[in-house]
């Protein structure tokens, strides 16, 4: 079930690829944007960069997010799974998984191309890469309660944003100050092992609160 | 066939023990037994530590007289994470007992706590310019404090929007677990990030240790606060029940006698 949910995901996803392609675009821009801002004062960006790049991947976790249960929502799909006897938080997980496959995995990917465009020196790029893997799942997890709650509700775009963004500091605090830490020449590790702990901690809490919410939002809906 | 049928279904299940406060009806008369010493215990206490703080309280010898403005923001601020907590506390029997009453109260604690918060945040504000020459500092205490504004902006957004009463209580229920986990997070990230990123510029904890009229008027405030936290939201607590209990017979009953004693 697990594994089949996963497939169907990911491959609606390849076949939606535009949309998926938004969010990245999205992180792009917002990446390129802050120069424009601020100058192009080199060390100033090599100053920024880092954070700059943390906030653009968060906001871009943050607009993918509605779209993460909306479609098996509208088409009934949802319902159909919580009758199932499948636990819930499992396929939760699962889709969960997927979504940040489609949408976290290609941030991960392009952020050492923009942190080229910071002019980040090339020491700092594994240790960006390394933190937005870690901290991107957490983001997809905790986003996924936010989306969950909000699901079918009016202004709820608006809504996620709220719930969420005070949970994600954390998170932008451990990644951003990775980075910061190599920079420093102070050492990333206990900052990567916070962000391990919080995918741990999320990942073993975020599923249950989610398939509750669910359950709520398809028995009220 | 019909020997060991079960009872036939009463109107509300009699409840026994201290589960019997589960009841709305009961935790209206209940509330409003709280209200009005509430209130006043409220206002003799706001006075009275105000009073001891303002006027009794010595000068500070580093601060001078702006350091009075702690008399008011600190226990604002004391309170407003209490809330939170009370919250979680309420989201928490709520849904393990899954009562009504528990999430009424949950709700009616929420603007509170947001006024609380909101009041400690300006306080600081306007304390912070005189003594660090600036309104906001990105210390960690501050910063948490505004996620904490943050977190019941959320809540409070949440359960307004959702139109469906049962999946607003539950679903502020989940938002301020998942908020309540996450406070000792938020606090220590944002403890470790100020650390890391101004060193200790601002210190807090150092201030000398306070004379025992400030603390004395200090806690009085609190407990200022705390009475009228329990007014408020008994106030806001029994506005719920009647909105949401308005068709029960209990509702009309009491608003027939109240009809009654206005006309009169």
């Amino acid at each position: 079930m697990f594994a089949a949910l996963l497939r169907r995901d990911l491959l609606l996803a390849w076949r939606s690829r535009a949309d998926v392609l938004v969010s990245l675009t999205f992180f792009i821009i917002v990446a390129c944007l802050f120069p424009f801002g601020v100058g192009s004062d080199k060390e100033l960006l090599i100053r920024i960069g880092p954070g700059v790049l943390w906030v653009a991947a968060l906001l871009s976790v943050l607009l993918s997010l509605n779209r993460l249960f909306a479609q098996d929502y509208a088409d009934g799909t949802l319902e159909q799974w919580l009758l199932s006897d499948t636990p819930a938080p499992l396929w939760v997980a699962a889709k969960i998984l997927a979504h940040w496959i489609s949408t976290g995995l290609p941030l991960v990917l392009i952020s050492p191309l923009l942190a080229v465009l910071y002019e980040l020196p090339a020491e700092w790029l594994p240790t960006l890469a390394v933190s937005l893997l870690l901290g991107t799942p957490i983001l997809a997890l905790l986003g996924a309660v936010g989306a969950a709650l909000t699901l079918g509700v009016r202004a709820g775009g608006v809504l996620i944003a709220l719930l969420v963004l005070p949970l994600f500091v954390p998170v932008l605090i451990f990644g951003a100050g990775a980075v910061q830490a190599v920079a420093d020449g102070t050492g990333a590790t206990p900052w990567l092992l916070l962000l391990g702990a919080g995918d741990l901690a999320a990942l073993s809490l975020a599923p249950l609160a989610c398939a509750a919410a669910l359950r709520l939002a398809v028995e009220s809906g | 066939m019909n020997e060991h049928r079960s009872p036939a279904p009463q109107d509300t299940p009699q409840l026994t023990g201290w589960r019997r406060f589960a009841s709305p009806a009961l935790c209206y008369r209940l509330a409003g037994h709280f209200i009005r010493p509430c209130t006043k215990l409220a206002i003799v206490l706001t006075l009275a530590g105000l009073y001891l703080g303002f006027f009794v309280a010595p000068t500070d010898a580093v601060q001078g007289e702006v350091y009075r403005i702690i008399f008011i923001h600190v226990p604002t601020a004391w309170m407003s994470m209490f809330i939170y907590l009370i919250m979680a506390f309420w989201a928490v029997v709520g849904l393990v007992m899954k009562t009504r009453v528990s999430f009424m109260l949950m709700r009616a604690l929420a603007p509170t706590g947001a006024i609380f918060c909101f009041l400690a945040l300006w306080t600081g504000a306007l304390w912070g310019r005189p003594t660090w020459g600036s309104y906001w500092v990105w210390d960690a205490r501050l910063t948490s404090q505004l996620l904490l504004m943050f977190l019941y902006l959320g809540f409070i957004a949440l359960t307004h929007s959702i139109e469906d009463l049962r999946r607003a209580d539950f679903a502020g229920a989940i938002l301020a677990l998942v908020g309540a986990l996450n406070v000792p997070v938020i606090y220590f990230s944002v403890k470790w990030w100020s650390t890391l990123h101004q060193g200790a510029s601002v210190s807090l904890s150092k201030a000398p240790s306070m004379a025992t009229t400030m603390l004395v008027a200090m806690l009085l405030v609190a407990l200022a606060a705390w009475a009228y936290t329990i007014a408020v939201s008994m106030v806001r607590l029994r506005h719920i029940i009647l909105m949401r209990e308005r068709r029960s017979t209990w509702v009309r009953a009491l608003l027939d006698a109240q009809e009654q004693k206005e006309t009169a």
